[in-house]
């Protein structure tokens, strides 16, 4: 199988189609299992009492707003590079989706610190990188609605997604390099979680379920822009026959 | 089961937090069928010409 050919526009829609049911009812059923272990399962945390369980969003939802950036930037710089028309709609497909997930994460983690640390809002290293990352999706969104020029727009955003990806290490390292009321992580890839097994298989399980709804939305958005900058071209005419796509 | 919704005191924050999450997810969803439909409808109508 010649996976270049999948670097097409006119090849990955039909494919796109193919994954979008498997992704978007997996995360349904990963968020369901999740929530499950959540709220049914994970008991009361001593300290926190049950305001800790904001964090199955939280924390999901943080990774992913940090991840969806770096996978943005890696297309963007696909398309600066080779110039291929997929990438930079893979790059416009995800940052309503990141900006999505990093309003969730602030919102979230407003409303788990205020019972926690006492408010909902502080100027630390965490927050304020965490929300500057809002701003650079707001900002690669705006730009590319102010270019009318498709291959344009993907070269300015592409600068921007890649100039903006230094701050994604400044989020993730924040809490060590700086002094924040944001804690340090819980869970790390070299030593072992600060939490309860069961708190964090639901994190875990939440952290998927994200992931799989976020490729699920992406996938869909990225054929609405195949279709939205494809128009006129001669392969698309067959995309709305029926079982075509 | 009101028990479950006080959440021991922290109903609001855990309840604020989980409904807005919905909700966001919700207008993504809509906008995004939105727009899918938009697409699927202006190619069929330039397809027909």
């Amino acid at each position: 199988m010649n996976l270049y050919r999948y670097s097409s526009p006119s090849a990955f829609y039909p494919v796109a189609g193919k994954l979008v049911p498997w992704f978007g009812w997996s995360a349904l059923l990963l968020a369901i299992v999740g929530l499950w272990i959540g709220f049914g399962l994970a008991p009361t945390d001593f300290q926190q009492g049950e305001a800790y369980r904001i964090i199955f969003i939280h924390v999901a939802t943080a990774w992913m707003s940090m991840f969806i950036y770096l996978v943005m930037a890696f297309w963007s710089a696909l398309s600066l590079g080779f110039n291929t028309r997929l990438s930079g709609m893979m790059a416009q497909a995800l940052a309503p989706t990141g900006a999505l997930m990093t309003f969730i994460a602030l919102w979230t983690g407003a409303l788990w610190g205020r019972p926690t640390w006492g408010t909902y809002w502080a100027w630390d290293a965490r927050m304020t990188s965490e929300l500057i990352l809002l701003f650079l999706y707001f900002g690669v969104i705006a730009l590319r609605n102010a270019i009318d020029d498709d291959r344009r727009a993907d070269r300015a955003c592409g600068v921007l997604a890649l100039v903006g990806a230094v701050n994604v290490p400044i989020i993730y390292f924040s809490v060590q390099w700086w002094n924040t009321l944001h804690q340090g992580s819980s869970v790390s890839m070299v030593a072992a979680p600060k939490m309860a097994a069961i708190m964090l298989a639901g994190m875990l399980v939440m952290a998927i379920a994200v992931w799989f709804y976020s490729i699920a939305v992406a996938l869909v958005r990225v054929r609405c822009i195949i279709l939205e900058r494809e128009r006129g071209a001669a392969w698309t005419s067959q995309l709305t026959e029926p079982g075509k796509t | 089961m009101s028990e479950f919704f006080a959440m021991g005191g922290y109903g609001f924050y855990v309840w604020g937090a989980y409904g807005v999450t919905a909700l966001a997810i919700m207008v993504e969803l809509l906008a995004l069928r939105a727009r899918r439909h938009a697409a699927e409808a202006a190619h069929a109508e330039a397809a027909a010409r």
